[in-house]
């Protein structure tokens, strides 16, 4: 391949002297002072929050009120900084979700430990723990920040999915015995 | 001297003063706002009084302004703990601030600053007005040095001895470029002699390269971008001033701003032609606010120079200031100096 030689001309006085060069700068910002601000004043304004933003992790039902998490511990596991403590617990037999054996008894995120890495939300196998869209998490001491179940479900809402897999399954074991 | 014009001499010096201070906090608030103007941000537009901040579109453009800004950092300074670090000389620690402080509020006094009646309006009409200036003002630099070396760590440490490096080499070249303006003006030093001068011509258009050697040399010697030399945050944390916190910093703050503010009046009284506006002056107390006026207008300016430049230009690298200082401005002033010296003595000859 042919190189080409860039030749390298000396510095004329003018540019020696850095005056063109400094009359040219101030060119640039006197014309950016009359540009508007691209400043988003934050507490009046809000950013657009986009999908799939990774914000604090939450848990969430699906439509029929059924808690999707099974407490399998997956995402307490995976999770790098240990920010989630998972107390697993039983189902009922009464309960009119039951068919699923666990449940979490209790369900804590801290907050202070979590860095959004969202590991928890690929690992989960029941889509029960989504990373949303809340970013300004604060308070006032550190078990403040610490979030438990029922705050999680409070923030995580419902998730719109037509899966309702638990149901299908009791539903399945109900009619036709053992095939699920 | 009688006890009433003993009075009527302090109320001037206060007011004088007053101003003086008014006007650099209000053109550090200036500078924080052509900083955000120029990067595309808005700048500080918080900050309100309780009444006045609540009056509806007045209010809120002044706050937008950042109008009240200054009086909360005053008094933020004046009001929040002074930090006393172990290791420090403590007499020196405390002097440092108000060395750097005093001697650029010193130089106001023989700085004409408008004239009523063709008198000019100065606290101490000296007939060696800009050799006052000049010594002065450059004591400045002491404050600086005892700031950084009294602090006994090594950034301040290193802040300090840039500064005085610096300022020795930007003197000469200052004082040799202002030469020429006052062979032009006969030899007399006395300020209002020169403003005078200049009723018809600015010696900006008769001596350019004079001014432009004294604006550079302004610019190194009040510290700023692209010579900011001893601050130089991505280098010396914040250089001098590092181990100052609350009043001393304010105070050092203060001077420097204040140093920008006198620099700029001595800039336009020598080169500017201070209040003159190509017009004559009415009589009376009018043309004395409106010649005022004119002189503060053209400091504003310069003022806004000072501060455009500095969000436009990087910092220069220790070796090439020096470089530029002695090799470059000191020659260069030398040759005006006796280009101009020639020039007038032709001159003279001739007419
Ligand atoms: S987002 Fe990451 S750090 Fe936070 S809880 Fe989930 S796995 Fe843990
Ligand atoms: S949130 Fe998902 S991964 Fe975590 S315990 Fe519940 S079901 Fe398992």
């Amino acid at each position: 391949m042919a190189t080409k030689v860039v030749e390298r001309k000396p510095l004329n006085l003018a540019e020696r002297s850095y005056l063109p060069q400094i009359v040219g700068g101030l060119k640039i910002t006197f014309r950016n002072m009359w540009k508007p601000p691209v400043t988003l004043e934050y507490p009046e304004q809000r950013p657009n929050i986009p999908d799939r933003y990774r914000g604090v992790p939450t848990l969430v039902k699906d439509p029929n009120g059924r808690e999707k998490c099974v407490a399998c511990q997956l995402c307490e596991f995976v999770c790098p900084p240990r920010a989630i403590r998972i107390d697993p617990g039983e189902i009922p037999e009464d309960s009119e979700h039951a068919h699923v054996e666990k449940a979490p008894r209790e369900f804590k995120i801290d907050m202070l430990r979590c860095i959004y890495c969202g590991l928890c939300e690929e690992v989960c196998p029941e889509e029960a723990i989504f990373l949303q869209d809340t970013f300004s998490v604060n308070g006032l001491s550190r078990a403040e920040l610490v979030f438990n179940k029922k705050k999680l479900y409070q923030l995580g809402g419902t998730l719109p999915d037509s899966h309702y897999k638990w149901d299908k399954k009791r539903d399945a074991a109900e009619k036709g015995g053992d095939e699920h | 001297m009688d006890p009433g014009q003993l009075i009527i001499f302090l109320l001037k010096a206060v007011a004088v003063v007053l101003a003086v201070m008014t006007l650099a906090g209000y053109t550090v608030l200036a500078e924080r706002k052509v900083a955000g103007w120029i990067q595309g941000r808005t700048g500080p537009n918080r900050t309100a009084l309780p009444i006045l901040g609540a009056i509806p579109v007045v209010g809120t453009f002044l706050r937008r302004l950042g109008v009240f800004q200054p009086l909360a950092d005053v008094g933020k300074f004046l009001f929040k703990e002074e930090p006393f670090p172990g290791h420090v000389n403590k007499l020196y620690y405390l002097l440092a601030p108000a060395l750097a402080f005093i001697p650029a509020m010193t130089t106001v006094t023989v700085l004409p600053f408008g004239q009523h009646d063709g008198a000019p309006l100065v606290l101490a009409n000296l007939d060696i007005g800009i050799l006052f200036i000049l010594a002065v003002s450059s004591l400045g630099v002491y404050g600086i040095i005892l700031g950084g070396w009294a602090s006994n760590s090594k950034y301040p440490f290193l802040g300090g001895v840039r500064s005085s490096a610096q300022m020795i080499s930007y003197e000469l070249a200052l004082g040799l470029s202002i030469l020429p303006v006052f062979l032009w003006t006969g030899g007399t030093l006395n300020l209002h002699a020169v403003v005078q001068e200049q009723t018809h011509v600015w010696f900006l258009f008769v001596q350019p390269l004079s001014a432009l050697i004294f604006l550079v040399a302004l610019f190194a010697e009040t510290n700023r971008m692209p010579f900011d030399m001893p601050e130089a945050e991505t280098e010396l944390v914040a250089g001098y001033n590092t181990e100052y916190g609350a009043f001393g910093f304010g105070l050092f703050f203060l001077a420097e701003y204040t140093h920008i503010i006198i620099g700029s009046g001595v800039f336009t009284v020598l080169f500017l032609g201070g209040w003159n506006l190509w017009l004559p002056f009415p009589e009376g107390i009018f043309g004395a606010v409106l010649s005022v006026l004119v002189f503060l207008a053209k400091v504003l300016c310069l003022v806004f120079f000072f501060i455009w430049v500095r969000w436009t230009l990087p910092r220069f690298r220790y070796d090439q200031i020096m470089n530029l200082g002695w090799r470059i401005l000191l020659p260069l002033a030398l040759a005006n100096l006796i280009f101009y010296a020639i020039a007038i003595a032709v001159i003279d000859r001739v007419l």
